[in-house]
């Protein structure tokens, strides 16, 4: 009843007369482009929807499709052929892929199985990885499909249908707050004059509300009956990806009426402020706008394993070689030695015609024919290929993947990334890129929803030069507090070695009490009831206090112009328990003012056409009472006014004009009676605005009567004008009143930022991380965000690049680029000549000269600029503009990207850069289903990058290195080998024990590595923030890492071979004479070789955990096991094997030397190596383990050494909070060095002081 | 809002530890004491046992002696192929192998070919076990080509590795009395009993146009052919021994043992040496100086090690978490 009762009220409202400057801030595109409704009917322009009819839509030629999208890469039919296609297309796939088929030819020198299960299994694991990521975009897409929204039947009656069923030409209706299910063409909306808000955040990022207004034809339409007979016809521009513009027109009751972009509402945005609209479906599913916007997400893959690829094409060319070698060896053998050999009855090239055709078949051996040597030599190169693939490492591809699934499960399980509030916790969303997150060097962020959670609170103002609220910043709250902490710890070493030093220390002590005693005295702690938006504690002010204040006439003017001044309107809450209104206004400032009037005693509560309603508190009866304020006129807020003035007359018939704007356009336009306040509002704005406030001036001014009158003719003979000059006009008149202002004070609203946000800046940054704020809102909500979270601080040199307001409006191309050249260039200039290398600066750019500044010829000195610059700001960038800027900048620097957003403005960004980070937190998903990963909050971010993305670094890079190590010994036994059985292709290893290998016994070692390994543990991670700078600085997988990894396995095969073929042969290896055959000398061989790779990857572990411990001892047992239970089963099964170790080697001692003595050896390289390392040129990550180590015994982080180095750890930043309070210390200290230099100075000038050092006492 | 934690908390299981990545674990720091001592320990443990291996290879006599060239006639030496294979040339031939060190029963003989490349894929491939297991009742012999059939009989055994069986035979005679030459047990006994058939006859072997090596006794089973079991057991590298049997009387210094050998085997067509070694054994085996070597080698250089990271120690030394080593710490560190 309520809710109907306020719908109806506000129902009456002419929103068009309110905004009678709507016209001037948001002129009509279609304007702008008579040309294009020429248009209509050509190709590009020839989409015919039939309204209300959209049976007409099932055949064609207009048959359009459903509304149904799907953003799967797969379906049932193309999923096998197009996941096989993306596997092989990975070269080391392929080459397994070549050998399997080789392996059916016979000419493989492994048994079949051993070739082909386990290119199944990897390719069988990655395409299940492939299929359940696709399937939960499928579920995804499901959701959104089945979403209902009101449909026409017939008759006027209105049913839920589902998102999916929707069909061009159907008539809906949305409610307030819902979705729009595809591209709709506005008919009418709740209000009589067929308006809408619309928020399209999801596509453009921009926050403030937009609006859609539909035709005056459709505007009858506002009932659900009315549909029962309407129809129309629309022709129209065919689908196309462009937001901002479109053509059409609509035949409606015999009557052609052209439509433009403010008739059509997008898909993925969303209805506000307004209780349902009615629409029709223009463009459906992939039709859509949004969707068309939409690109595929592409397949990331990290930096380390496309350099994992260089490492394959490095032994592939190893393997080619060993392989060209082989086959040489056996072509000079066969042509020069082989054929003398008897015993292998090959067939003499002179004796062939001699023997009978049946004959000399059965003799042809391919792999050994003397008469062909050169096919023979071509076979046995591909049989090579095959047989030295063990320098390919296959599992490493499997065991990647299984690790990759092993971390993520850690990482989404990781509880300190669980977001109690959300109930939602870290998604991984694809395995790849775990490692690419400690390699992170850039964030590009978004601001609203990343940031900042889109609310506003009210936080400070300052009224007739008083400020309340608390008038220290946090940062100075901080610094105070730091130093006064700060100094104790490091009072002995000032004790013992510089007297003199101490002796400012009790200044120290007395500013900062002095200031927190200031700031924090009339912050009342007393926690009130949390009212949403407001964060105001002052008890000059709440309770009604300020009635006590001095200033009670600019208390009070202040506060109307609160409750006065915006066009915002009240809504009753259902429940009446109190008697306090919500409000709903364009911009969320404007909702924080009313709420904080409304608190303080100013309760605006109805609005008509024409009148004002407040209840106000009357400080002399200390009643309330319901006055009326008439509004006379409104002159609407834009971004190039930068205010906003109403011009009421209260009950008295005073009139006053009540203004609210930014403070430099409103001390413009000060009176010379009014500026009695300027100057403490002025210190009062610098402060809040150094926390990062948004801060408005209010001002009033009293009008004669007869100067309104005048005045008001002016106008409105403006506003009538039609034409060009009819903004400039109104402009003029407007100019005209807003003079003469008396300024009241400011006030500060806090875009509020979501918890941690600050810390977590803080932290990355001090990890080296460089934040750059992308956000398409505009330049001062930026910067002020920019305050907020520290990416800007007060002693920054900031540059602000944007066109110049003759270049802007001559429009030309060339002047705006020279504009914008000379800028960055000047800018460059400051940057290259600023002496001191640590002072930051800091860049803030607008959309429109960031378009210019990309382009083509300015785009290298742009991002040369900017790279120099501590932190970058992008206001009123477009989400193409972000993706560009996205890409531009991992082009030029080359250095791994991480974006962040949140909306489906961010989508383009976070699928350029190389990891896209979507916000889980909120209700919209796109940048969610685009994403990598996706958090519920920003904070998470911190422990993200500086925990995981660490780990995931280090123990990628140290698996992918031991892999590598691990196949070369192994592979390159194969080859020696080769060379002692004249490059015939024999084997010396039994065909198991080589499956077995990969599979079995050296795969779990390695994936407990990948999964558990940590040079240092979580919180120490987060307390020396550096460290993550490993990743960045790439010092675990450089090149002269993998070439050493390389050539470790080469030293450790020579050394595993040799010894081996020296120690068993010739003489007998047993007591009881027997001597090693190829079977004996391939199990001792093979043991030294699982011996040695499993001891290797224990001395690269730095963690032991059971599971380190069980997987490593666990595997080299498993090989004797294995040996045994092979050697015990039938000789049909085992072959040669049989019984090889409990008859053959087992009971030798010789065996068990070897296996000691060679892992020792082949171990010997790398174990120097890491010793002199560690001993003489360590890494942060050793020095530290060693720390914490020496201070196990006591309390690690107490201890003084321990706090020092992790504050030295964080010096080298530029932004982040601390760097912001570091910066502020010293300044303080500045301070005090000459406050104590004026007072030294005075006392040595005064003449008690002359007359004491004068005598001679001293 | 601490409730999920706390929940958790309350279960801290393994399961949850390993979650969050904070299972115990030992982090062993390499420290230079460690280093110091992990060298020293591998000098100790190496040198004393590389010094034992090499006297175990000491303690073994072996006398070797080549005859392949000598055992050719002089007239014959210009072509020693068609020598070898002219059946109606005698083939025997005596050797004198003088004792240099008193020689411990059992002594074991072995044959040793050069550059003989038993190893080769053609000929390693050349078998089949299921026959040589099940006789002719296993048919499926193409393994074994090219030695596969006979006049469209099957060969047992088949294959070229049984085909070119060693055959040249030694006799020993020491003081006129002949030497007993234990030739039973020289192979595997796995082999024997589940690899060659007890009651696999050879059969239809060497009968073809072309001779390879050794014929086969058709009365006695194939798991009573140690001859033939030894040569199948091929061996790993183009220079091998092979066991031929045992002489289980000790022979004393300066015994002159005269050996009577047929050399039959043909290695000249290849030009691969035939050598007769007679050696006893160690516990490790027969004499092989390298292992010793080896190890003592690698204890020296680990004690070498440990002095040079003891003297750097001393000189060089870097303080145990030393945080002026931190990049922070260091000039060079730029942001």
């Amino acid at each position: 009843m309520a809710a109907a009762s306020s719908r109806k009220r506000k129902g009456k409202i002419r929103w068009s007369k309110l905004y009678s400057f709507a016209a001037c801030f948001r002129p009509l595109t279609s304007e702008e482009r008579p040309a294009a409704r020429e248009l209509i009917g050509w190709p590009g322009f020839s989409r015919v929807v039939f309204c209300n009819e959209p049976h007409l839509h099932k055949r064609k030629p207009y048959k359009y499709p459903y509304n149904y999208i799907s953003t799967t890469k797969y379906n049932v039919l193309t999923f096998l052929p197009r996941a096989l296609f993306e596997q092989f297309r990975r070269v080391a796939n392929f080459y397994f892929l070549l050998a399997a088929i080789f392996s059916l030819f016979s000419l493989a020198p492994f048994s079949r199985a051993s070739l082909i299960a386990p290119l199944v299994f990897v390719v069988g694991i990655s395409m299940l990885k492939e299929a359940v990521e696709d399937w939960h975009r499928f579920l995804q897409d499901l959701d959104v499909n089945n979403r209902t929204v009101k449909t026409h039947i017939s008759n006027g009656v209105f049913v839920d249908k589902l998102w999916k069923e929707l069909r061009v030409g159907d008539v809906v209706k949305v409610n307030k707050g819902e979705y729009f299910p595809s591209d709709l063409l506005l008919l009418s909306s709740s209000y009589e004059d067929g308006v809408c808000y619309v928020e399209t955040m999801n596509l453009d990022g921009e926050t403030n509300l937009k609006i859609k207004r539909c035709l005056e034809a459709s505007l009858c339409l506002n009932e659900d009956e009315e549909f029962s007979k309407f129809k129309a016809t629309v022709h129209c521009e065919d689908p196309n990806p462009n937001l901002y513009t479109f053509v059409g027109n609509i035949e409606f009751e015999k009557e052609s009426y052209p439509l433009s972009p403010s008739q059509l509402l997008l898909r993925d945005s969303k209805l506000r402020n307004t209780d349902y609209i009615y629409g029709v479906v223009i463009f459906s599913g992939h039709d859509t706008k949004a969707v068309r916007n939409s690109t595929r997400s592409p397949s990331k893959r990290s930096w380390i394993e496309r350099k994992m690829d260089h490492i394959i094409y490095i032994l592939f060319s190893m393997l080619v070689l060993v392989s060209l070698v082989s086959s040489f060896g056996s072509l000079l053998y066969l042509r020069q030695d082989m054929v003398d050999w008897w015993y292998l009855q090959l067939p003499d090239e002179n004796k062939v015609n001699d023997l009978d055709d049946s004959n000399s078949e059965k003799y042809d051996d391919r792999f050994f024919n003397p008469s062909k040597p050169v096919q023979s030599a071509g076979l046995q190169f591909i049989r090579a290929l095959i047989l030295y693939g063990y320098l390919i490492p296959i599992s490493l591809y499997v065991s990647i993947e299984v690790v990759k699934v092993l971390q993520t499960m850690l990482i989404n399980k990781d509880i300190e990334l669980y977001d109690d509030v959300t109930c939602k916790s870290v998604q991984a969303r694809t395995s790849n890129l775990n490692e690419e997150l400690g390699q992170v060097e850039m964030i590009l962020s978004d601001k609203t929803g990343t940031l900042t959670c889109n609310q506003m609170e009210f936080r400070k103002c300052s009224i007739a030069g008083l400020s309340y609220g608390g008038d220290i910043t946090e940062v100075d709250l901080a610094a105070s507090m730091r130093m006064n902490t700060d100094f104790e710890p490091f009072e002995f070493s000032i004790d013992e070695t510089d007297g003199a030093t101490r002796s400012f220390e009790p200044f120290e002590f007395s500013v900062s009490s002095f200031s927190a005693q200031n700031g924090n005295a009339r912050l009342t702690q007393t926690e009130g009831p949390v009212i949403k938006g407001f964060n105001f504690r002052d008890d000059r002010l709440t309770n009604k206090n300020w009635i006590h204040g001095s200033n009670l006439f600019d208390i009070t003017m202040f506060f109307r112009v609160m409750a006065l001044c915006h066009t915002g309107i009240p809504l009753e809450d259902d429940n009446h328990k109190t008697d306090k209104l919500s409000y709903e206004a364009e911009s969320p400032e404007e909702v924080s003012f009313l709420i904080a009037s409304q608190e303080f005693g100013f309760q605006f509560c109805r609005r008509t056409q024409s009148l004002m309603v407040l209840k106000e508190f009357d400080p002399s009866s200390m009643k309330e009472v319901e006055r009326e304020y008439k509004l006379l006129n409104l002159l609407e807020f834009s971004s190039s006014r930068k205010r906003m003035s109403v011009i009421v007359s209260n009950e008295d018939g005073q009139i006053f004009l009540l203004c609210k704007g930014a403070d430099s356009i409103i001390f413009d336009r000060l009176a010379d009676n009014g500026k009695a306040y300027e100057q403490a509002t002025t210190m009062h704005l610098s402060s809040y605005a150094e926390d990062g406030l948004r801060t408005l001036a209010f001002a009033f001014r009293t009008i004669e009567a007869a100067e309104y009158e005048i005045w008001n003719t002016i106008f409105t003979q403006a506003k009538a004008t039609i034409g060009p000059e009819r903004e400039e006009l109104l402009e003029q008149a407007s100019e005209m009143i807003e003079k003469d202002l008396i300024l009241l004070g400011v006030v500060a609203v806090e875009d509020k930022l979501q918890k941690g946000v600050p810390e977590c800046i803080d932290k990355l940054a001090q990890a080296g991380l460089k934040i750059w704020l992308l956000t398409g809102d505009k330049r001062e909500t930026a910067i002020n965000i920019g305050f907020a979270c520290s990416l800007l601080r007060q002693d920054m040199k900031q540059f602000h690049l944007s066109l110049s307001r003759d270049a802007e409006s001559n429009n030309q191309v060339k002047d705006m680029k020279e504009d914008i050249l000379q800028q960055i260039e000047s800018s460059y200039k400051m940057v290259c000549e600023e002496r001191n290398k640590e002072a930051p600066f800091g860049l803030v750019i607008d959309g429109k000269a960031l378009e210019i500044a990309l382009r083509g010829d300015v785009k290298n000195e742009f991002l040369q600029l900017a790279v120099n610059c501590a932190s970058v700001i992008c206001c009123r960038v477009s989400p193409k503009q972000k993706a560009l800027i996205t890409r531009l900048v991992k082009q030029y620097t080359g250095k791994t990207t991480l974006a962040i957003g949140d909306g489906a403005n961010d989508v383009g960004m976070i699928q350029e850069a190389d990891i896209g980070v979507g916000i889980s937190g909120m209700e919209g998903m796109q940048a969610v289903m685009a994403s990598d990963l996706s958090l519920p909050q920003f904070r998470f971010l911190e422990r993200l990058l500086i925990v995981h993305g660490h780990w995931c670094y280090q123990r990628i890079s140290k698996m992918v290195l031991y892999f590598v190590y691990k196949n070369v010994a192994f592979g390159l036994t194969l080859f020696y080998y080769e060379l002692y059985t004249s490059f015939s292709g024999e084997v010396l290893y039994d065909d198991w024990y080589m499956t077995m290998f990969n599979v079995m016994l050296t795969s779990l070692p390695v994936i407990a590595l990948g999964v558990l390994e940590q040079d240092v543990s979580s919180d120490i991670c987060l307390q020396f923030p550096a460290l993550y700078q490993q990743g960045p600085r790439n010092v675990h997988f450089s090149w002269s890492r993998i070439i050493g990894w390389i050539l470790n396995g080469v030293v450790s095969s020579l050394v595993i071979f040799l010894a081996n073929i020296y120690i068993l042969s010739p003489t007998a290896m047993r007591e009881n004479g027997f001597v090693a055959d190829i079977d004996s000398l391939g199990a001792i061989t093979y043991t030294c070789i699982i011996w040695t790779v499993n001891c290797q990857i224990a001395l690269i572990t730095s963690h032991f955990t059971w599971i380190q411990h069980l997987s490593i001892w666990g595997s080299i047992l498993l090989w004797y096991i294995f040996l045994l239970v092979y050697g015990a089963l039938p000789p049909n099964f085992s072959g040669n094997a049989f019984q090889v170790l409990v008859e053959g080697i087992g009971s030798a001692p010789l065996y068990w030397m070897i296996t000691v003595l060679v892992v020792v050896v082949s171990l010997l390289p790398y174990f120097i190596h890491i010793v002199i390392q560690r001993s003489y040129f360590p890494m942060d990550d050793h020095i530290i383990q060693e720390m914490e180590q020496c201070y196990k015994k006591y309390d690690v982080r107490d201890n003084e050494m321990w706090v020092r180095e992790q504050r030295n750890s964080q010096r080298s930043t530029r932004i982040g909070f601390s760097a912001r309070v570091d910066a502020k210390i010293l300044s303080f200290n500045q301070q005090l060095q000459q406050k104590k230099l004026s007072i030294y100075r005075s006392v040595t000038n005064s003449p008690i002081y002359r007359s004491i050092t004068a005598s001679p006492f001293s | 809002m601490d409730t999920d934690r706390e929940r958790h908390r309350a279960r801290e299981t393994a399961f949850y530890l390993f979650t969050q990545q904070s299972l115990p674990a030992c982090k062993p720091v390499l420290t230079p004491g460690w280093v110091i001592a992990i060298f020293l320990f591998m000098g100790v443990i190496f040198i004393p046992v590389g010094l034992v291996t090499l006297r175990a290879s000491h303690c073994v006599v072996e006398i070797v002696d080549r005859y392949d060239i000598d055992c050719v006639p002089e007239p014959s030496r210009m072509d020693k192929v068609s020598y070898i294979q002219d059946d109606s040339i005698p083939k025997n031939c005596s050797r004198f192998m003088k004792v240099h060190k008193y020689m411990k029963a059992p002594i074991y003989i072995y044959y040793q070919l050069d550059n003989y490349y038993q190893n080769h894929r053609r000929y390693v491939k050349s078998r089949s076990d299921k026959q040589l297991l099940d006789g002719q009742k296993y048919h499926d012999t193409s393994s074994c080509q090219p030695v596969e059939s006979n006049n469209n009989r099957p060969i047992v055994p088949c294959g070229l590795i049984a085909w070119s069986l060693f055959n040249d035979t030694f006799e020993f005679i020491r003081e006129g009395a002949e030497l007993k030459v234990n030739r039973k047990n020289i192979a595997w006994k796995s082999d024997r009993s589940h690899k060659f058939g007890k009651n696999v006859y050879p059969f239809n072997f060497q009968n073809g146009t072309l001779i390879g090596g050794g014929k086969l006794n058709p009365e006695i089973p194939l798991s009573d052919q140690e001859d033939l079991i030894v040569w199948m057991r091929t061996s790993a590298l183009p220079s091998f021994r092979k066991l031929y049997g045992r002489i289980e009387e000790d022979l004393d210094v300066d015994d002159v043992v005269v050996v009577n050998l047929m050399n039959n085997y043909n290695t000249y067509s290849f030009g691969g040496k035939k050598k007769l070694a007679l050696s006893t054994s160690s516990w490790l085996g027969g004499k092989n100086d390298f292992l010793g070597h080896a190890c003592v080698f690698a204890g020296c250089s680990s004690l070498t090690l440990a002095i040079i990271f003891m003297l750097l120690h001393v000189k060089y030394r870097r303080p145990y978490g030393d945080m002026s080593y931190l990049p922070w710490n260091r000039k060079s560190f730029s942001g």
